[in-house]
């Protein structure tokens, strides 16, 4: 006997999957835990001032995202919908790589500032070495001439 | 026919250099011999060489950069000092040996006919045109045709590092904006926009007598990327937050 029952279903394509509801037990066990590690090592490292309050902001925000939305499964389900995924746990996913992305972007623009600044400091280490030896080589200069100290016109125009 | 003394004084040249102490010492030798009297100041960046030292026995002021910032930076660190000069015409060229030092006097007659920034072209004669790969011929091409048709100007060669300018440019160029990587371009446009008159002369190029160019490899395609970047956002672009060129180029001005 011929059965209709998988060609309809492949025609009809895949069947639809159910969307899940909230993290399984276990993932929300290893989400909060994850969470908490997260906001412990930030307050760790701020009391070590091995990080500026500044950065730890988005870092802690990270983690309260995650414990959030580990615990309040209806805003997950929110987050899920809006992303279009079916799987919470994607949608946790997604949330902790955007969450990356714009550090990371934080990051790139933090350096740049940097990179402009160390650029501008060494410039000017540059410039004010030259002074410095110039003017060591003016009063060189005068003080084998005579002993009055010349007043201050070693600096250029 | 060569000009007053006083003129030849009112030259500051500036060398940017990075680890070329074999090269750099007839560079200035020929600098010497082209335009006496002019104070030269090699900008040393973060070499690992003899670079200063053989700069200073060689006669020129040396400005070392405590590590490597970039041609463009070393340029502008030339520019900050110059400005601490008094000065009317600056001139700049590589310390490798491609930019031949007997032609800055045609560069200086170029300011003097009423140009701002003159640019030593490679390529304004074709018989003198150096090989190059293809890719970098494209390139140099397109640039060249997009900075003559943005600034009026015919220019054939905006990469070009051997140039001169007056001291309105430099006061300019000190600024905050300027790029410490490739300077060319989209510098060049950036001028033109605000009306800085161009012009170039055919200058002699040597064959580099060693060392490596700065554009090669998987540096022309970020130059690529860089100059589209710079020169679609050039139109729509804040100038710099800092100020610190700024205020530099003031405290030389005074």
């Amino acid at each position: 006997m011929l059965s209709f029952g998988p060609i309809l279903q492949e025609l009809q394509g895949p069947t639809l999957p159910k969307l899940v509801d909230g993290l399984p037990g276990h993932q929300k066990t290893v989400a909060i835990v994850l969470s908490i590690a997260m906001f412990l090592v930030v307050v760790e490292l701020v009391r070590k001032r091995k990080l500026r309050e500044e950065y730890s902001l988005v870092w802690m925000l990270t983690a309260f995202a995650l414990l959030v939305l580990a615990i309040q499964h209806r805003l997950l389900n929110v987050v899920r919908d809006l992303v279009g995924a079916v799987e919470p746990t994607s949608a946790l996913f997604f949330g902790a790589l955007v969450f990356l992305m714009l550090l990371s972007l934080q990051f790139s623009v933090r350096l740049s500032k940097l990179t402009f600044r160390n650029r501008t400091l060494s410039q000017r280490v540059a410039l004010l070495e030259d002074e410095i030896d110039s003017l060591r080589a003016d009063k060189g200069a005068t003080d084998r001439t005579t002993s009055e100290p010349r007043d201050g016109d070693a600096g250029a125009a | 026919m060569s000009g007053p003394r006083d003129r030849i004084h009112s030259v500051v040249v500036i060398v940017p250099a990075r680890n070329e102490a074999e090269r750099i010492g007839a560079v200035l030798d020929g600098i010497r011999r082209a335009a006496p009297g002019a104070r030269v100041a090699v900008i040393d960046d973060g070499s690992d060489d003899d670079t200063g030292a053989v700069a200073r026995a060689h006669g020129a002021q040396v400005l070392r950069h405590p590590f490597n910032l970039g041609y463009g930076a070393a340029l502008q660190t030339g520019y900050h000092w110059a400005l601490r000069q008094r000065f009317t015409r600056l001139v700049q060229l590589d310390a490798d040996g491609q930019h031949d030092p007997a032609s800055i006097p045609s560069l200086l007659a170029a300011l003097d006919a009423g140009a701002q920034l003159v640019l030593g072209s490679r390529y304004l004669d074709p018989a003198t045109t150096p090989r190059t790969t293809l890719a970098r011929r494209i390139g140099s091409r397109f640039f060249a045709f997009v900075v003559s048709r943005w600034t009026g100007t015919r220019i054939t060669d905006p990469t070009s590092g051997y140039q001169a300018m007056d001291r309105r440019v430099v006061e300019r160029l000190a600024l905050d904006d300027f790029p410490e990587d490739f300077p060319d371009s989209d510098v060049l446009i950036a001028l033109a926009r605000e009306g800085v008159r161009l012009a170039e002369v055919q200058v002699r190029m040597r064959e580099r007598l060693g060392g490596v160019s700065m554009h090669r490899g998987g540096r022309i395609a970020y130059y690529a990327y860089k100059m589209l970047l710079t020169l679609s956002l050039l139109p729509v672009r804040r100038s710099s937050p800092f100020r610190a060129g700024r205020e530099l180029a003031r405290a030389g001005a005074d």
